[in-house]
């Protein structure tokens, strides 16, 4: 899942500023499951946004909705209804739903309540780790199945380095467990430590981030388009 | 790719793959000594000269760090030619940190363009450590890769892309680091012998200060094979003080300190009054400098060591007393 926590409120409330009356979006998705923008969370924060302003004087009018998926149209297009009498959308979507409010209604400004975080998942009670950095060219299948684009911080492809603490916690955070330590105990739990010994070449990173906007085109999911003459 | 050590990697008096002085003393078997300059954080050539002054005819080659620790100094090419301008060869630390593929390339064409020849690969320290905690890193090779592009640069004459190098590829002679002593310790000596399958033609190690733990690490890494292909030299560093043990031992990853060497350390100041700093200084760098010293003894004795890589971290006073006393000076003169 997509990973968010929220700003803090001072940042959100310098964001509103000056606006008279905002609409609260939430998301019942990814970020609803982390805890950062599902319907209890867009409810505490618009309660203590509300205290806040009006203890600063400028008192803002919010009102709250929460979608099911804000990154898709169909979900959102309704708002479109009642978006005149706003002076902006507040969005507790991730990056994509801020980003998809946007696109759909483009005299209205969005304003981005969370912080989007990572892909990932949660690895204890209120805990979420990163697992996937969406580089477009999967390595799981070399690494015991622990990515270390994601949970290495150099993205060693021939780890590890020389900076593994004892227990195999990483130099950079102790709180972080080595990627590399912990694909060398599984590969060789799975007996296949032999492979580790593969030099891994240069990465194509293309297919990543560096290669611009990424897109993904299925024409067998299109619709046909319908030749002249069939209307 | 091969995943196979190479003999034709080793480095040999009629084969020479770059024809450095490190090179050349390594090939003839003698046992070799490197020490290691910090470039200053700025541009002042004065501090080069004088830790070449320090250097010089004590070493056979002083390695430039790259920004060590994360920390923006003089670049490591830049010094690096001062340096062989002022008679001493160096070898070019190179990291994975601030450089894509491109710039490696390119630096390296220019670093051999001035006549430098030996390169260590790294993947450089976490930028987190340094005075630019907010910068990108780049990682787009790791050093495995890194040793790979260049050992095709200079053999096959590619740059990675597989593309010719017309005119021919760099001398170079590569170099890469090896911690003995991380997590998890029954893989290292198969990450080294994965080094020097990469195209690794000398190795430096973390600094040694757990003998008995450095010597199995060895015995494994020789009964692979590794040092067939590969020159080890081990790393050393002369302690200040007994605090300085003690630090090293607690923060630094991978780094053991036996209590041996810090009972030493500690009772080197015995009896001297803790208000004569001076000379409880003196008694402590005097007693680091002779475990130093002791150490190198021991190390020339274990099967696979083909020298000693000595890092006197803001010290480099300590490398002419250290070479001398180890009955290593002066240096071996292996004519080109």
């Amino acid at each position: 899942m997509i990973v968010a926590d929220q700003k803090p409120i001072e940042d959100i409330k310098q964001m509103l500023r000056g606006k008279r009356k905002v609409l609260a979006v939430g998301c019942g998705t990814c970020v609803a499951v982390c805890f950062a923008g599902g319907k209890r969370e867009v409810g505490l924060l618009c309660s203590a946004l509300r205290m806040a302003t009006d203890l600063a004087g400028e008192p803002v009018e919010i009102d709250e909705t929460v979608v099911q998926r804000e990154c898709e149209q169909e979900y959102i297009e309704h708002l479109g209804e009642r978006l005149d009498e706003y002076d902006a959308i507040l969005s507790l979507g991730c990056g994509v739903g801020v980003q998809s409010l946007a696109d759909s209604f483009p005299n209205t400004r969005v304003l981005p309540a969370l912080n989007t975080k990572f892909m990932g998942a949660p690895s204890g009670q209120g805990v979420w780790e990163e697992r996937c950095q969406g580089c477009g060219n999967c390595l799981l299948e070399y690494t015991g199945g622990i990515c270390p684009i994601s949970r290495c911080p150099k993205q060693l492809m021939n780890g590890p380095c020389g900076g593994t603490d004892q227990g195999g916690r990483c130099e950079v955070d102790p709180e972080i467990p080595c990627a590399w330590y912990n694909i060398w105990a599984r590969m060789d739990n799975l007996n296949i430590q032999d492979e580790l010994m593969e030099i891994h070449p240069p990465k194509d990173w293309s297919t990543s981030r560096d290669g611009g906007m990424r897109r993904i085109v299925r024409k067998d999911l299109q619709k046909p388009e319908l030749d002249e003459g069939d209307s | 790719m091969t995943q196979q050590l190479a003999t034709e990697n080793k480095t040999t008096e009629s084969e020479l793959k770059a024809g450095s002085n490190l090179e050349r003393i390594l090939a003839a078997g003698q046992f070799a000594v490197t020490g290691e300059i910090g470039p200053p954080k700025n541009f002042d050539v004065e501090v080069i000269h004088r830790k070449v002054s320090l250097l010089k005819g004590y070493v056979d080659a002083a390695n430039i760090t790259d920004n060590q620790t994360g920390i923006v100094r003089m670049s490591s090419i830049g010094a690096g030619i001062l340096i062989i301008n002022q008679g001493l060869e160096p070898v070019i630390q190179l990291t994975c940190r601030d450089r894509n593929r491109l710039a490696m390339q390119s630096d390296i064409l220019g670093a051999a363009a001035h006549g430098i020849k030996n390169v260590l690969c790294l993947s450089g320290d976490h930028q987190s450590f340094g005075n630019h905690p907010g910068a990108k890193n780049v990682h787009d090779l790791d050093s495995m890769q890194l040793m790979r592009m260049l050992q095709e640069m200079r053999d096959k004459n590619q740059f990675q892309c597989g593309e010719e190098i017309a005119g021919g590829g760099p001398p170079l002679f590569i170099g890469a680091a090896a911690n003995p002593f991380a997590d998890p310790v029954e893989l290292r000596p198969l990450r080294l012998k994965k080094k020097a399958i990469a195209g690794a033609n000398f190795v430096q190690t973390q600094i040694i200060y757990d003998m008995d733990r450095f010597k199995q690490y060895m015995k494994k890494s020789v009964d692979l094979g590794v040092t067939e292909t590969v020159s080890v030299l081990a790393g050393v560093g002369p302690l200040k003080s007994a605090g300085m043990a003690r630090y090293m031992r607690d923060n630094v990853p991978g780094m053991t300190v036996p209590d041996e060497i810090i009972e030493r350390m500690e009772d080197a100041v015995q009896g001297i009054s803790s208000e004569d700093k001076k000379a409880r200084m003196a008694a402590s760098r005097a007693e680091g400098i002779r475990i130093c010293i002791e150490q190198i003894e021991q190390l020339k004795e274990v099967e696979g060591v083909a020298g000693i890589h000595i890092m006197a971290i803001e010290w480099e006073e300590a490398i002419k007393p250290i070479v001398t006393s180890a009955g290593l000076y002066p240096r071996p003169v292996c004519d080109s």
